[in-house]
């Protein structure tokens, strides 16, 4: 071993006078994608993390059409267009739950004390791994309309629609997976946070408008169906892919995502940031 | 044992900046002060061993100076800058090195630290190059482009310090560097840690080994239930300890306090004696004088069941230093890092 490259770090000069007081916002973003391409590499190495997002959008579309379709709608076919945009909900805020027993995971690692001790943005080593996750709920989301069309749905807002419905799925997995990663920075093990987030899950997706439709509810549940973001965020893709039109809905979507960000994203980074 | 507080005298040499500067720091876990008021001083350039057994406190000081952990009361300042306050800037002028590896075992080596440039603000080409460079002088270009569980402890560790080397921090910290090597490979970690700092750098490392610490430290601070239990260049804390240990049992344990004069006469220094077994324990100056030893006892006719010659371990240390481990009497909260020993 020789160390005759390293050149004298400085000596003559005060250290703490080369230091930048602060990370700007553009070294930030770039951590986030060094860390983002950090995570896409160790998915790409194991696979198998994309199992949810392959199977369950192929598994529950048909699962959920052939079961309740009859005795929702009367007919499977008439059943796909209230259920494809529920099911797409559901898949991205399943593979979004991910995010937080990831986090947790990655946490328990000796890597993270390393990022913690570099001068880097908080929010990175958080968001890089967020942001890697947009392709899982892309492959959740495409997947799930590839398997509505095979059983005979087809969407009425063509291509433009479809696109513009799966984009606003994307985004809203990344929003709304800021509660798990939140969830990840508070929770002791993996495995809690699996259980927690199961428990948050299933009252958002089942209590919301995704697979039936409001006015079949008793009316003090119809209360918390019409507040709940995954409500606004399946009527939205409801509007884009069966009638290709961005309604009110839409906004009240991004409106919700960006009301979920800002209450979880900086509650997720100072626990982080605090985490022994 | 009276001669162990004059051993704190040592400061770093007067005039020269301090890399770490520490006054009074606590960390409280629950009812347990694991950092007990550590005031430490390490000026620049040097190697400065932080020694003591497990559990001691020695990674949670690391920790708080590295801002992984909040400080709890106390001053620490790197450089001058405040931890507490400033961590983003202190975290510009170190580099850390845990006891664990602290690189991804997911990625490649080369990847690891092409990675860690390309986040602290290296850009594509410069990230490439200064991973290459690194691979190659830690003779890890072979093992580039393996998987990280293919690793070696050893070649894990100096990836691990590689990681810690890419902007070429003023300060590094090393926790533990040679914990569950082999010699040759500590050897090689040795060596390395000593280049650094010919380079220029400053090292505060963790060992729990005294051999370690007196390889490579020009001062050493041992500490024990999170406090300062001496100070000083390995010499003054060798010197505490004589340079090995003579331990010694007496065939008829009825004469081991008459043994034990014997050899107080013969060495000068004070001997313990677990009168029960009739084994004596006592610091040698140097390992020929166990000789003389044995000539005074035969003199006096006393004869020996065995005897064994030692370098002096950690546990002697402490025994030198505090009596009889670390007794529960230091807890005296006016002095920080002279300690009494009583």
């Amino acid at each position: 071993m020789t160390t005759s490259t390293l050149a004298p770090a400085a000596v003559a000069t005060d250290p703490a006078a080369r230091t930048t007081p602060h990370v700007t916002l553009s070294a930030g973003l770039s951590q986030t994608f060094s860390l983002a391409w950090r995570a896409l590499k160790t998915m790409q190495r194991n696979p198998e993390q994309l199992f949810d997002v392959i199977v369950q959008p192929l598994l529950f579309t048909a699962m959920f059409a052939y079961i309740f379709g009859g005795a929702i709608s009367g007919s499977v076919a008439d059943y796909l267009p209230l259920l494809i945009p529920g099911i797409l909900a559901q898949t991205s805020l399943t593979a979004c739950m991910a995010t937080g027993v990831k986090l947790r995971e990655d946490m328990d690692k000796g890597v993270f004390d390393r990022f913690k001790s570099l001068p880097i943005a908080r929010t990175a080593p958080i968001a890089g791994p967020m942001v890697a996750d947009l392709l899982r709920y892309f492959i959740a989301a495409t997947l799930t309309f590839f398997t509505g069309i095979l059983m005979g749905y087809r969407p009425g807002g063509g291509v433009w629609g479809v696109s513009g419905a799966i984009l606003l799925v994307v985004v809203a997995g990344w929003s709304l997976a800021w509660i798990f990663a939140w969830l990840g920075t508070i929770a002791r093990s993996a495995t809690s946070v699996q259980g927690i987030s199961m428990m948050i899950m299933f009252p958002l997706t089942f209590l919301s408008n995704a697979f039936v439709t409001v006015d079949t509810l008793p009316s003090w549940l119809q209360t918390f169906v019409k507040v709940n973001p995954v409500s606004h965020i399946v009527t939205a893709v409801r509007d884009l892919a069966n009638n290709g039109t961005v309604g009110a809905e839409v906004g009240w979507a991004l409106f919700a995502c960006a009301v979920v960000i800002a209450i979880f994203a900086p509650l997720a980074v100072r626990r982080y940031s605090r985490s022994v | 044992m009276t001669q162990t507080q004059e051993l704190i005298s040592s400061r770093p040499p007067a005039g020269s900046r301090l890399a770490v500067h520490t006054e009074d720091l606590v960390k409280t876990f629950g009812e347990t002060r694991a950092v007990d008021n550590i005031c430490l001083d390490v000026a620049e350039g040097e190697i400065f061993g932080v020694l003591g057994p497990n559990g001691a406190g020695k990674t949670t000081v690391l920790r708080m100076l590295a801002t992984l952990l909040d400080i709890d009361s106390g001053v620490a300042q790197i450089f001058g800058v405040d931890v507490a306050r400033s961590p983003h800037v202190v975290r510009q002028l170190i580099g850390l090195t845990g006891q664990y590896a602290s690189v991804d075992e997911g990625l490649t080596a080369l990847e690891n630290l092409r990675l860690f440039g390309r986040l602290q603000g290296l850009s594509r080409a410069q990230a490439r190059s200064t991973a290459d460079d690194l691979l190659t002088q830690f003779a890890l270009e072979e093992a580039a482009n393996k998987p990280l569980a293919k690793f070696s402890g050893g070649m894990r560790r100096r990836l691990d310090l590689a990681a810690s080397l890419i902007t070429r921090p003023p300060l590094i910290f090393l926790d533990e560097p040679t914990t569950g090597l082999d010699p040759r490979t500590r050897g090689q970690m040795w060596t390395t840690i000593r280049s650094l700092v010919a380079d220029g750098a400053t090292v505060l490392l963790t060992t729990q080994y005294l051999d370690e610490a007196d390889q490579l430290a020009d001062r050493i601070a041992v500490i024990d239930h999170g406090r300062t239990v001496a100070e000083g260049t390995p010499d003054e804390l060798k010197s505490s300890v004589g340079v090995s240990t003579l331990q010694l049992d007496v065939a008829s344990a009825v004469q081991g306090a008459e043994a034990a004069r014997v050899i107080e006469a013969v060495l000068g220094t004070e001997v313990h004696l677990a009168p029960e077994q009739g084994r004596i324990t006592v610091p040698l100056p140097a390992a020929d004088k166990a000789g003389d030893v044995l000539v005074a006892l035969r003199a006096a006719s006393i004869s020996v069941a065995s005897l064994q010659v030692s370098k002096p371990s950690l546990d002697e240390v402490f025994l030198a230093l505090t009596g009889s481990g670390v007794p529960d009497e230091q807890n005296d909260p006016t002095s920080s890092t002279v300690q009494e020993t009583h």
